[in-house]
């Protein structure tokens, strides 16, 4: 057996789990706050098309990414004033954006079909150490979005657990009313965080696009990642750092069906192979939208519900 | 900067549209242009149901083609359905346009046959054309629901084409340009249509070089640039050094450029998406048969026969190939073309041996049409399981 191939595909893993770390991420500062936004999907779909439509037309992959981050803040921003302020349904308001952006999606990107940017964000070299046998495709051939995200991740933890407004966050997910009687702003931390996870995800669409995607292909572009995301969020319980693990792990398993054919290994049917992250996704999602399974998994105690001054 | 802007407004001016429009709805219809339209026109209503979206530079793309031609040869507009999903929910959309009274139909998937044939039974007089369909998966000897081939409605018709022929010329020149002698080949779903054209291509790459291998890669699925990326990377790792798909997207081109291994496409001329690697396409070219289907209807008679086009007749062809294949494979390919064109040759001729080297064609012998239609084995020298 070839070892290379899995080597070259443990870096392929990594470099799929860029996209998943970045949505998840965006999915966890948000449901840490006590917001439940079903709607990575919808954002990493329209971010996609429009870092691709800023970055096709600028010139600039750079000035891309940074479109890509606001719509996705934008849509995190619908997201907010319908749970927050209106107090609207979360999951129903979620499930609306993942069809408002999937709409929007193929609608701004009809005229982009099978179309792709010109310059791609490119894996670094760092010479010698990339070359290095087994570790360095995987530890040092990656492009710098990949290494920022996993700084993010790390930089996430950091932030949750060691300091005052990680504090904070964490208090308003679980406990709104005794941050509340701490004279601090429910609804403002709540809007923030999800405005501020809406451009993560935002990010990770752009980067999808601008980096990994062969081409737009409307919803076939982003396929699912969204959702696999939000399942990674209950798989980590809402920690940054076993996030990245999670989302190693994952990249590994939508890579695997083809690194088994490419070896001739043929005795699992591919469709089972390819069904296996879809139907962990969907046992992660059932427990994480009924309250009393997803408290057990970790999940901050007021997810999804509103926040509500008087009733406290 | 400023096309930024323009484009950023669109951007917030489309999102008010689309919420006006309910938001979910991504299907929509278009129709040509009313002044592209000459003064003597056919007077016939025909509809056409599309998967996807015409510009996807794939399946869908090469099908719009054809209708603009046929727009254009009978100075008709054709009603185009975008974004219609393959499964039960077509029903509707049939239904629909024959209740607007569209004379014929045309269904451009697979999966659209059932519910084009349930809906041909209520409205006999519209006539449905089902692209890569069979009747006898309508019977239920075949998983369908009529009792005999003679229950399928007479207003039905299939139409597709011998893609086997151009995928065996575009073998001879991917053999040629091996170095390795490994090939890849990334495929959409285990179904006789798609081991039809990995054996066609083996058996051209096996023509000029006898101990070649092509490695099968399923992605299970017909559109998705991802999967198809990710299958064709997985195969570059393994060494393979010509890539070939039988998949809508251009996404294994890609991937080989970017590792400087060649790639032979599908669908459509899709030379500007990797035109490093590019060799040449098996590609289709619909447009004479949707005019002649159009025209008879119009004349009165619904064509429900069987359709199965070919090179002789201009429905498939192969693009032209790039300055990657070497003049040798150039003349041996337009030498096969003409031979295959008048006949006296066809890719499955035998002696042909499957996967385990068992023999399936005699010497001398032609796989008829029946046994194409129905093939489930590989050919010697695939790698990989026909089962999926």
């Amino acid at each position: 057996m070839n070892s290379n191939i899995w080597v070259l595909m443990s870096a392929d893993s990594v470099a799929l789990a860029t996209t998943l770390i970045l949505a998840a991420l965006g999915a966890l500062f948000t449901e840490r706050s006590g917001v439940l936004n079903l709607g990575i999907e919808g954002i990493l779909l329209t971010s996609a098309i429009t870092s691709f439509i800023a970055a096709d037309s600028s010139g600039s992959i750079w000035l891309g990414l940074v479109v890509g981050s606001l719509l996705g803040a934008v849509l995190a921003g619908i997201h907010a004033v319908l749970a927050v302020t209106l107090r609207a349904n979360q999951i129903v308001s979620g499930l609306a954006l993942v069809i408002f952006g999937t709409g929007l999606a193929n609608f701004l990107g009809k005229p982009y079909e099978g179309k792709n940017i010109e310059t791609k964000i490119l894996p670094l070299s760092f010479g010698p150490l990339t070359d290095i046998p087994v570790v360095g495709p995987v530890l040092f051939g990656q492009d710098p979005i990949t290494y920022l995200t996993v700084a993010l991740a790390v930089g996430a933890s950091w932030y949750l657990f060691r300091t005052r407004p990680g504090l904070e966050l964490r208090a308003t997910g679980d406990d709104p009313a005794t941050v509340d009687a701490q004279g601090l702003k429910v609804s403002s931390i709540r809007i923030r965080y999800t405005l501020a996870g809406g451009a993560m995800v935002g990010l990770g669409g752009s980067w999808l696009m601008l980096a990994e995607s062969a081409a737009w292909h409307q919803a076939a572009t982003t396929n699912g990642i969204g959702w696999i995301a939000l399942a990674l969020v209950v798989f980590a319980s809402w920690r940054p750092i076993r996030l990245i693990a999670g989302a190693i792990l994952f990249g590994f398993t939508l890579q695997l069906p083809f690194t088994l054919q490419a070896e001739n290994i043929t005795f699992i049917p591919q469709a089972f192979l390819q069904m296996v992250p879809y139907a962990v996704t969907l046992i992660s999602l059932i427990a994480l939208s009924r309250p009393g399974s997803s408290n057990a998994l970790g999940a901050p105690r007021a997810l999804g519900t509103p926040f509500v001054r008087d009733e406290r | 900067m400023k096309k930024f802007w323009k484009l950023a407004a669109t951007a917030a001016a489309a999102s008010l549209l689309v919420t006006a429009c309910g938001g979910g709805d991504s299907s929509s219809d278009t129709t040509a242009p009313a002044d592209t339209t000459p003064a003597a026109s056919l007077d016939v209503k025909a509809a056409v149901v599309y998967l996807g979206v015409p510009d996807d530079k794939g399946w869908t793309y090469q099908h719009e083609q054809g209708i603009l031609a046929a727009e254009k040869e009978l100075g008709i507009e054709i009603k185009r359905v975008e974004n219609v999903l393959d499964n039960a929910d077509s029903e509707k959309v049939f239904e629909q346009l024959a209740g607007e009274g569209y004379q014929v139909i045309f269904a451009t998937s697979f999966g659209y046959g059932a519910p084009m044939a349930k809906v041909a039974v209520k409205n006999p007089t519209t006539c449905m054309q089902w692209a890569t369909g069979a009747k006898f998966l309508l019977t239920k000897d075949g998983g369908g629901e009529f009792a005999t081939f003679d229950d399928v409605p007479k207003n039905l018709g299939t139409y597709f084409g011998a893609a086997e022929e151009a995928r065996y010329l575009s073998g001879i020149a991917a053999g040629k340009a091996t170095k390795n002698g490994k090939l890849g080949y990334v495929a959409a779903f285990p179904i006789p249509e798609v081991i039809r054209g990995i054996n066609a291509f083996t058996l051209g790459v096996r023509s000029v070089n006898p101990t070649a291998t092509v490695k099968v890669s399923w992605t299970s699925t017909w559109f998705d640039p991802t999967k198809e990326k990710q299958a064709a990377e997985a195969l570059l790792d393994s060494g393979v050094d010509v890539l070939a798909q039988h998949q809508d997207t251009t996404a294994p081109g890609v991937a080989a450029e970017a590792v400087g291994a060649k790639w032979v496409g599908y669908n459509s001329d899709v030379r500007e998406a990797a035109p490093k690697a590019f060799l040449t396409a098996p590609t289709w070219n619909w447009g004479p048969y949707y005019a002649k289907t159009i025209k008879a209807v119009a004349e009165g008679t619904c064509p429900a026969d069987e359709y199965y086009g070919s090179m002789a007749d201009g429905m498939v062809t192969l693009a032209d190939p790039s300055d990657l294949v070497d003049a040798d494979a150039k003349t041996m390919i337009s030498e096969k073309a003409a031979a295959i064109i008048d006949g006296s040759f066809a890719p499955f001729t035998g002696p042909i041996n499957d996967q385990d080297g068992k023999e399936v064609i005699a010497a001398g012998e032609k796989a008829d049409l029946g046994a194409l239609l129905s093939m489930s084995y590989f050919v010697e020298g695939v790698e990989g399981s026909p089962k999926g």
